[in-house]
């Protein structure tokens, strides 16, 4: 038995890192926030660059054939450093058209197909939103997508939860409080529906898992911001770290952390494994990690005192990215649904 | 990453789990009262025979002399969990002093304790907190004169288990008023029928002493009761506080309690509902499945840890603050889901459980408390897991 990470594991984990740390710096994240297209460019073509599109591909049809373990491991490395990148989707895709056995997955291997997600309909249906695919062919609308710069694909949840591909649409952003991410309103007016999936468990379980990762890198990244500064910052002759009242907040963090990590690797390795609590434990991921997200993101600001919630040390842009993530896909209260009616725990 | 057994741990379970259900007619059950019960002692005596307790304890004190393996010591605590079957006995003899003596007792403390004790023939009592002395153990007053060969001890100890069971105490007293407060301190052992003790019980909230106050009067005790060195005590007594630790906050024990609620809100019902079909029940029940699953997964991690010889760090310093607190808040959900009737305890016709669930969350906030409040765990973390400073000491008056 043996519940750890492997030398491969660490070693693609120090490399993302070590690639964001250069290449996603806070001043870097602040310009991509201000709508500098170059530098938004400049970091999505690094991240190209380090294959990890291919990471969940299986290795048949070109690509690096790792697990969700690994991707979320990568994901955490993104959340950590708030960058904003088109891994989720071009996992979730690769998951789900890999189990479909679609030709796609190859495509995304090779950078020559980049996929978008317009999920949303397999959480909250809306009114003024909807997706109905009739005839071979997509209309209607999809809020809140992920779609990177240069996609050419979107895997698309229609309103009764089957997924499709399609190569066109129209999409608007739509503006939240995370300025480094942009969200979409897509629309489709009968695009050709080019390929089917009815995974939807197995597409959300995935899009959930990695959104709990990116949520526990940047709660990482904030106690270790929090920790830094109440070692640094002093008041009434000693640094506000020696202070119990501020010691104790730390270790509160710290102490929800350390579990909700395991909780995640757990999850990851269940779903590598096809362990049969895989679904419900992917989404328990989900809903834990926004809870602790969010515990950290306040109070990470609270010791950062009147400096948290100013923009000169951008410690809100991670506040900002684990609201986000808390609500995608589902808050909280939706999301332990799906893990109770998998468990059967819901009366038909 | 790999959660599976080897074929030969898979053997090794296969094997624990026979011996325990083909000799589970010799077990003790709840009406197989008192802690030296002769069934009581005869089940310890077979399980340390088959190796299922006292495992790496070396022969020659009784034990059954394994090489030490945290993978079998886990595969044992498991099939015990699953098979419901009496665990071998615990309490704070064989928990804390066999592993003390076995580091730094001297060749005839180890002759003369560690057998009787395992063999659950020789109850022991920690004498440690005192009413001055809590979360500052370092303060205690309780002293030790010299007189002679012997010790006259003078003072009082609080939070003592079993010492009116109690044969021996291991025990903590000044014998250096002088030095520094952490420096004038020694661990003896001495027999609890000594003239001058006596035992009163402490009444907990939940209507049992489990705890007695033990006091003092010109207690004459030997001297080589000492264990290691006198005025090292705190250096003794710090080895034997990490075993205490450990015993806190085990997720399997947790997990099973979280399977519990889950069956009884299936089966009780509400209004003609079943208690799960509440929503907002429901959604507090999926909320601890959350923090249940995650601390099993980082008990996982800290076991991994322990099998390579690493600190867990984090992981490992986070468990007894997490662990009590989860288990706190699932007795507190099932006395919520149960609404009215979860406020009956003690006996009835509509008592649901056997009032366990009351009882828990009361001796649960107890072991918030005990072993290391969680104010005291809050500043273990902060200061040995995120490096933060310690609070400055306040100028002396």
């Amino acid at each position: 038995m043996e519940f750890a990470l492997s030398e491969d594991q660490r070693l693609l984990q120090d490399s993302v890192n070590g690639f964001l740390k250069d290449a996603a710096p806070l001043d870097v994240i602040r310009k991509i926030a201000d709508g500098d297209a170059a530098a938004a460019d400049g970091l999505a073509g690094g991240i190209a660059e380090m294959g990890l599109a291919g990471l969940h591909v299986p290795e048949a049809t070109g690509g690096s054939g790792l697990g969700l373990l690994e991707a979320c491991l990568v994901q955490e490395a993104l959340g950590y450093a708030v960058a904003p990148s088109g891994f989720m989707a071009a996992t979730v895709a690769s998951h789900v058209l890999a189990q479909a056995g679609s030709e796609y997955a190859g495509g995304i291997a090779s950078g020559d197909v980049v996929f978008g997600l317009a999920l949303t309909e397999l959480a909250s249906r809306r009114d003024g939103a909807g997706v109905t695919a009739a005839g071979g062919k997509l209309t209607g609308k999809s809020l809140l997508a992920d779609v990177p710069a240069g996609a050419t694909h979107l895997l698309v949840a229609d309103t009764s939860g089957a997924l499709h591909v399609v190569d066109d649409w129209a999409a608007a952003p739509m503006r939240t409080i995370d300025r480094t991410r942009i969200f979409y309103e897509v629309t489709f007016a009968g695009q050709k529906d080019l390929a089917k999936s009815d995974d939807k468990d197995n597409a959300l379980a995935v899009a959930r898992l990695l959104v709990a990762a990116d949520t526990l890198g940047a709660a990482q990244a904030m106690l270790d911001k929090a920790v830094e500064y109440a070692k640094e910052r002093k008041q009434f002759g000693r640094v506000i770290g020696s202070f119990q009242a501020v010691k104790h907040l730390c270790a509160e963090m710290a102490a929800k952390i350390e579990p909700a990590r395991a909780l995640v690797w757990h999850a990851a390795y269940s779903m590598d494994t096809g362990d049969p609590e895989a679904l419900v434990m992917a989404n328990l991921a989900k809903a834990h990690l926004a809870e602790v997200g969010t515990f950290v993101a306040k109070i990470s600001t609270e010791v950062h005192g009147g400096m948290g919630f100013t923009d000169l040390v951008g410690l809100h842009y991670w506040f900002k990215r684990i609201g986000v993530n808390r609500q995608l896909f589902g808050s909280p209260e939706q999301v332990r649904q799906t893990a109770a009616e998998l468990q059967g725990f819901v009366a038909a | 990453m790999k959660l599976d057994l080897s074929p030969e741990y898979e053997a090794f379970r296969q094997d624990v789990n026979r011996v325990l259900t083909e000799n589970a007619h010799l077990a003790p059950g709840p009406e197989d009262r008192g802690m030296k019960h002769p069934k009581r002692l005869a089940w310890q005596k077979f399980l340390i025979d088959q190796g299922l307790t006292a495992r790496t304890i070396p022969k020659e004190y009784g034990g059954y002399g394994a090489e030490p393996d945290l993978l079998k010591s886990r595969i044992i605590a498991e099939e015990f969990a699953r098979t419901g079957i009496a665990r071998p006995m615990g309490g704070q003899g064989i928990s804390m002093l066999v592993p003390t003596l076995l580091e730094l007792g001297t060749p005839e403390q180890k002759a003369a304790y560690i057998r009787p004790t395992l063999y659950g023939e020789m109850i022991w009592c920690q004498g440690y907190s005192e009413p001055g002395a809590g979360s500052d153990l370092a303060a205690l007053r309780t002293s030790a004169v010299e007189d002679g060969d012997d010790f006259v001890i003078n003072g009082q100890k609080i939070w003592t288990s079993t010492a009116k069971q109690a044969d021996m105490i291991f025990c903590l007293v000044r014998t250096d008023p002088n030095a520094k407060k952490h420096e004038g301190i020694s661990y003896i052992l001495f027999s609890m029928e000594t003239p001058g003790i006596e035992v009163r019980p402490l009444v907990d909230m939940t209507e049992n002493a489990n705890f007695n106050e033990v006091f003092f009067t010109d207690v004459r005790v030997p001297k080589s009761g000492i264990v290691f060195e006198k005025n090292k005590g705190w250096q003794v007594a710090n080895a034997t506080l990490t075993h205490e630790r450990g015993m806190l906050g085990d997720p399997n024990a947790t997990k099973a309690r979280f399977l519990e609620l889950v069956e009884m809100m299936k089966a009780e019902t509400l209004n003609g509902e079943r208690l799960i079909d509440n929503p907002l029940l429901r959604d507090r029940l999926l909320k601890l499945q959350g923090e249940v699953y995650a601390m099993q997964a980082n008990g996982l991690r800290v076991t991994t840890a322990s099998l390579q010889k690493q600190s867990a760090g984090l992981a490992g310093l986070i468990v007894k603050l997490q662990g009590c607190e989860l288990n706190h808040q699932i007795a507190g959900l099932a006395i919520d889901a149960l609404g009215e009737l979860g406020i009956l305890y003690g006996e009835g016709d509509h008592l649901r459980a056997d009032g366990s669930w009351q009882w828990r969350y009361m001796y649960d906030l107890g072991l918030i408390i005990g072993g290391g409040t969680a104010q005291i765990q809050k500043n273990i973390i902060s200061e040995r897991g995120l490096g933060m400073p310690r609070e400055p000491k306040p100028a002396k008056e």
